[in-house]
């Protein structure tokens, strides 16, 4: 697999870019963001994602001197070989009008330099707006943004996002995943896993970002998806995981060391697993449990079994990383 | 004493008695250690112009009573003698960015009362919000604080009264490391609870281990090891991930079975974080070495842990059940509580 991925992440200045990249890629809490100063020109980074996949990651800087270079002499250079545009929008932005002629020109040069480019739109700091009027507003900009789009022939995918919750790892783990070629593979695989386990939930977790790779429910659920309709769990979870664990790495940060593993039973006879399954990845498995009888021995047995079968497992998830 | 004791509702509670001038943090503090409120949200706040009364169950059941500064307490209305009798801890909020002198004529005048009505009485000074401090000045505004506070209670022929200072601020976790010593202070089990503590350091490889109450994050007790402020948090904050990874999965309409709370963390470096659901909103928290990476011999040695946290758990039981806070009136209560264990 030749897995360098070209993401350019668009948008005016202040909309919020370089505070998304600096949470997600470079463990920054949200607080943190207030220090970045704007991003001159273009900011590279190159992150290793999944082993053998390099993202590279241009932060384009959004002042207007900036951006009249991108679409003019630098156009091509800015432009080809782009897999992903992520262009942010600040939803309480004062100028619409420039923000779409800047989207305009984006869209432009990426039909000319990158017709087969995804495209992913953020429309960002929606924290600022009453709660009650965030789905109003997003559905509306995303109908006139997709109306602009379409001459250009892309099909926009949106998220509302902001930095003080997680919506913005939601939006983040689909890019990621839209770029993994073999995420099916992924996904057979987990619930192959699963029909050895009987788990409730097993969620994949990129292990640098916490971002969400592959998740499965339990195989009642998926024979029987009515009942999905019964189940009150919180359809947010894993991007709060996502985000309660990257506040326990930070937080254990402290101690001069990172995790291995995590293991919790919980109030309700729910226990949870949260450990190393590859170089590349965390796995947490949320299981139920069976019997009524909570004998300690019984569950600390049990809790040997579970780690060994995350063991047992690393292989075959090593191997589809490794694309074999 | 005995006799001039008036019968009062509250009174198997321990008191604490927030007081200071107008504007120095103390309802900050109440909001930030005990209702979970952002530091930055407690710019909002109203200021208080009545007395606030607050309940608080814990291993022992807390009041908190604050009492606004610009309020005079030696009017008639109030019965302040009453009050300061039944109070355990009288905590005194200096504003240690605003000039303070004032604040210093105003403490030891309620010393003086204080003391005369309730000798008993732990007096604590707060110097507060010293995140606005260089290193250095709070060094001197301690040092200034403490001399001019020792030097007026000796004009007023109070030397013999021990007074505890602690410098604090809502923005870091010095609020909770002075209101952990002072909550201390008020539970009469507290040796034995850091003797059971330190047996079970000395048994198992355990670098520190909290008792904490899980709401305000207070440890009611630790092992006699320094505290380092790093450990603490860490400690407290795996509180806070344990509770709310377990809450995405609690299912709200179905039923709630309320089994006891079991969390342990691997670290790379070996060391282990290890927590425990302990009765009245407790829970023990310990960071555990480990210089060995054998996997198995970390397995015997949890079992180890286990069994004697298990044997702390019901020593914990058992010192509660006779504890002399636990009234007959709160029987009921005390009823609940231990279903909840099961
Ligand atoms: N309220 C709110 N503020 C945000 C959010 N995301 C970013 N910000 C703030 O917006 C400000 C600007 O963010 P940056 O990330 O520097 O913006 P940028 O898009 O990189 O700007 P340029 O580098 O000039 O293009 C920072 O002070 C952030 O803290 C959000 O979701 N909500
Ligand atoms: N810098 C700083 N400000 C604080 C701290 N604690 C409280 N404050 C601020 O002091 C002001 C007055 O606090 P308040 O709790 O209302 O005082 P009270 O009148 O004593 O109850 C508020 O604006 C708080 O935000 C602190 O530790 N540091
Ligand atoms: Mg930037």
């Amino acid at each position: 697999m030749s897995s360098r991925k070209k993401l350019l992440l668009m948008g005016r200045s202040g909309s919020g870019k370089s505070s998304m990249r600096s949470i997600i890629f470079l463990n920054y809490s949200a607080f943190d963001t207030r220090r970045l100063g704007a991003t001159i020109d273009v900011e590279h980074s190159h992150l290793r994602f999944l082993g053998n996949m390099t993202l590279n990651l241009w932060d384009c800087g959004g002042q207007d001197v900036f951006m009249d270079n991108y679409f003019s002499s630098q156009k091509d250079h800015i432009f080809k070989m782009v897999q992903v545009l992520i262009h942010v929008f600040d939803v309480e932005s004062k100028s619409i009008k420039k923000d779409m002629e800047i989207f305009v020109k984006s869209l432009t040069n990426l039909q000319k330099f990158s017709p087969d480019a995804k495209i992913f739109i953020l429309l960002h700091k929606m924290d600022l707006v009453q709660i009650d009027k965030r789905d109003e507003l997003f559905s509306m900009m995303m109908e006139k943004l997709q109306n602009i789009s379409n001459p250009f022939q892309f099909k926009l995918v949106g998220f509302p996002t902001s930095i003080w919750d997680e919506s913005l790892y939601k939006a983040w783990s689909q890019i990621v995943c839209s770029l993994i070629p073999n995420m099916n593979l992924f996904n057979n695989n987990l619930i192959k896993f699963n029909q050895i386990l009987d788990a409730e939930e097993i969620i994949l977790f990129e292990k640098t970002t916490f971002l969400v790779i592959s998740s499965t429910s339990s195989i009642k659920q998926q024979k029987q998806p009515d009942l999905q309709d019964e189940e009150t769990l919180d359809p947010k979870r894993f991007e709060k995981i996502s985000n309660i664990i990257k506040t326990y790495k930070q937080s254990i940060s402290k101690l001069r060391t990172n995790f291995h593993n995590l293991v919790i039973r919980g109030s309700n006879g729910t226990h949870f697993y949260i450990d190393i399954l590859t170089d590349n990845l965390f796995i947490m498995i949320v299981l139920k449990d069976k019997q009524l009888t909570d004998s300690t021995y019984v569950s600390s047995h049990e809790e040997l079994v579970v780690l060994e079968n995350i063991k047992a497992a690393r292989k075959w998830f090593e191997k589809i990383e490794n694309g074999k | 004493m005995e006799a001039t004791y008036l019968p009062n509702p509250n009174d198997s509670n321990a008191t604490i008695l927030l007081m200071g001038l107008r504007r120095g943090g103390k309802s900050s503090i109440c909001k930030v250690v005990f209702h979970d409120m952002q530091p930055l949200d407690t710019l909002y706040l109203e200021s208080t112009s009545k007395p606030t009364s607050e309940q608080f169950s814990s291993l022992i059941d807390l009041s908190l009573m604050e009492i606004p500064g610009q309020l005079n307490y030696f009017e008639p209305e109030y019965d302040s003698a009453r009050i300061f009798q039944s109070v355990g801890a009288l905590v005194y909020v200096i504003d240690s960015q605003d000039e303070y002198l004032n604040a210093l004529t105003n403490l030891s005048m309620i010393i003086e009362f204080a003391y005369k009505v309730n000798p008993k009485i732990h007096i604590e000074v707060l110097i507060h919000k010293i995140d606005g401090l260089t290193e250095d000045y709070r060094i001197d505004a301690q040092r200034d604080i403490m001399q001019r506070t020792g030097d007026e209670l000796l004009d007023l022929g109070l030397e013999g009264v021990q007074v505890s200072f602690y410098l604090t601020s809502i923005f870091d976790q010095s609020i909770y490391e002075a209101f952990s010593k002072i909550v201390q202070k008020l539970i009469p089990e507290l040796p034995s609870l850091e003797n059971m503590l330190d047996n079970l350091v000395q048994h198992l490889s355990i670098d520190k281990v909290f008792l904490f109450d899980v709401n305000s994050k207070l440890y009611v007790a630790t092992d006699s090891s320094p505290v380092d402020i790093q450990t603490y948090e860490v400690c407290a904050e795996f509180i806070d991930i344990t509770i709310d990874l377990d809450e995405l999965y609690v299912d709200e309409n179905g039923e709630q079975t309320n089994k006891e709370i079991k969390s342990i963390s691997r670290l790379s470096n070996h060391s282990l974080l290890y927590l425990r659901q302990m009765i009245r909103g407790l829970a023990l928290v310990a960071l555990i070495r480990n210089d060995d990476e054998n996997l198995n011999d970390m397995d015997s040695m949890l079992t180890v842990v286990n069994y004697n946290v298990n044997l702390f758990k019901q020593a914990l039981m058992q010192m509660w059940q006779n504890s002399k806070f636990v009234k007959k009136t709160n029987d009921v209560n005390e009823s609940l509580s231990v279903d909840r264990l099961h």
